[in-house]
């Protein structure tokens, strides 16, 4: 009941025939036979050092070559743009603009240096779509990653060879970080529970703040969550036990990533061992998310998360004085 | 801070070290910090030839999701490309870099880059890299250099 992503709402990107479009892409060119704007050059070379504060001296002076790490500066289409991307490259551009994948953020640069670059050289290069990923969802937005892999020739020769990894993604609508440091942190509404035939009744239960099990008419085996049939005997008929609310935690994990929303994390997810038996995911509250331990014992209580949705959540710690923001999973106030 | 300091680059520049190789794996660096200024992210992004206005135009950064604007890869890539040669000194060869970014680099913050050398053959060593900075993981990375022997004056 956490967890729940609504990751890339609205995007058609999890559409297998979209997928497989983009991963057609993989193995056509991303460039053809393109040319450094400016052949490698002092200036260029002195900028660059000033940047980073590199003092080497092989950068500097007579016989001077460029640092390595320059490689892909003398590919780059600076303000005026690359004329000799491939109309694959901006065909698979185009396509991810038009399903909301409009932001481009680097994450991975892999550079091989085979030659020095000195003063004079001419730049030449080609390269290659590598891969598109399947639909991923970060921090960031949901997206694709795509990479490629770019030969870089000086003069003709063989200079260097540079994988770089971008993802192409839609930015995830979310406050900046800075402004949810402030006391009233602007949130998204929690993910709706999946309310259906088969477990309209548990809902129904916690409506009125009673944590119901079934239990087959069969076997009397309980179980959780709410199935048409049991699961040790395949009986399908049952009734419902109230639990007594205690618990222990059985096993945890702490959310750091992705981000959605409706929570901050960090926060613990709780798999809690009800004294029935039966076992369910919840969220563990009243503790810092870090002094969450299993064997944990836990009671349960009624979350109001909103006006349509009460939720059952477990406290942990001997004292009920928990957190003030109880209301935040695993809130650290 | 006067236009010309900051201009100087990250602190830590100093004259490279005069180290010779190679150094056993497991020898960890000096750790190298670089305060994170937007001169730095826009300079580093504008030298690298990079105008995407994610690196320069915080306004536009935050209509793409972002808190401000970040460094970019390229800045980063240069920046660990330097802690390892400023570390190996004035022979230091860069042979390969291969980075990840995690954390972005926003203005304000502060970047440690570590290093540890991982394994080290004749006079090429392989360092793992580290930057961290007050999010997390910026960059890690491996670096592969090479430190030739001191030649005879006669060959220079």
């Amino acid at each position: 009941m956490t967890g729940q992503g609504r990751d890339g709402e609205g995007l058609p990107g999890g559409d297998a025939a979209f997928e497989a479009a983009l991963t057609a892409y993989a193995g056509r060119p991303a460039a053809t036979e393109g040319v450094g704007k400016d052949p490698v050059n002092a200036a260029m070379i002195r900028h660059w050092c000033e940047a980073m504060g590199d003092a080497h001296p092989a950068y500097r002076g007579p016989g001077a070559v460029a640092p390595p790490t320059m490689l892909q500066a003398w590919t780059m289409g600076g303000l005026s743009g690359h004329q000799r991307r491939s109309p694959a490259h901006d065909e698979l551009f185009a396509l991810l603009d038009g399903a909301g994948y409009t932001s481009v953020v680097a994450t991975d640069c892999e550079q091989e240096y085979l030659r020095p670059l000195r003063p004079g050289d001419a730049i030449t290069f080609d390269a290659v779509i590598e891969s598109v990923s399947p639909r991923k969802t970060t921090k960031l937005g949901t997206g694709h990653f795509i990479t490629t892999r770019m030969d870089v020739r000086a003069n003709g020769e063989p200079a260097g060879t540079h994988r770089f990894r971008i993802l192409k993604y839609a930015p995830a609508a979310r406050p900046a970080p800075r402004e949810r440091d402030g006391a009233a942190r602007p949130r998204g509404e929690r993910p709706r529970p999946v309310v259906n035939r088969d477990n309209a009744g548990f809902w129904a239960g916690v409506a009125e703040h009673k944590l119901l099990l079934q239990r087959c008419g069969g076997c009397g085996a309980l179980r959780f969550p709410w199935l048409p049939g049991c699961n040790r005997c395949g009986g399908t008929r049952w009734d419902t036990v109230e639990a007594s609310g205690a618990g222990t935690v059985y096993s945890y994990v702490v959310l750091h990533h992705p981000p959605f929303p409706a929570f901050d994390p960090p926060y613990a997810v709780g798999l809690i061992e009800l004294a029935e038996g039966v076992r369910m995911v919840s969220n563990v509250t009243g503790v810092r998310y870090d002094e969450v331990r299993i064997g944990m014992p836990v009671r349960l209580e009624f979350l109001r998360v909103d006006e349509e949705v009460v939720l059952p959540v477990f406290r942990g710690g001997a004292t009920s004085g928990g957190a003030p923001d109880a209301a935040l999973p695993g809130g650290e106030g | 801070m006067s236009t010309e300091a900051a201009l100087g680059g990250p602190t830590g520049t100093g004259t490279p070290g005069e180290r010779s190789a190679p150094p056993a794996p497991g020898t960890d660096l000096p750790p190298l910090t670089v305060p994170v200024t937007r001169t730095l992210i826009v300079a580093g992004a504008l030298a690298s030839r990079d105008y995407q206005d994610v690196h320069h135009d915080a306004e536009a950064a935050r209509e793409k999701g972002s808190p401000d604007i970040f460094m970019n890869i390229l800045t980063t890539n240069g920046l660990v490309g330097r802690y390892v040669t400023d570390h190996f000194g004035p022979r230091a060869v860069l042979r390969k870099v291969a980075i990840r970014l995690g954390a972005p680099n926003y203005p304000g913050d502060t970047m440690v880059l570590r290093g540890t050398v991982t394994a080290a053959d004749g006079d090429t060593a392989e360092v793992r890299i580290t930057g961290t900075n007050g999010l997390g993981h910026h960059v890690t990375g491996t670096v592969t250099v090479t430190v030739p022997a001191e030649r005879p004056a006669a060959d220079r």
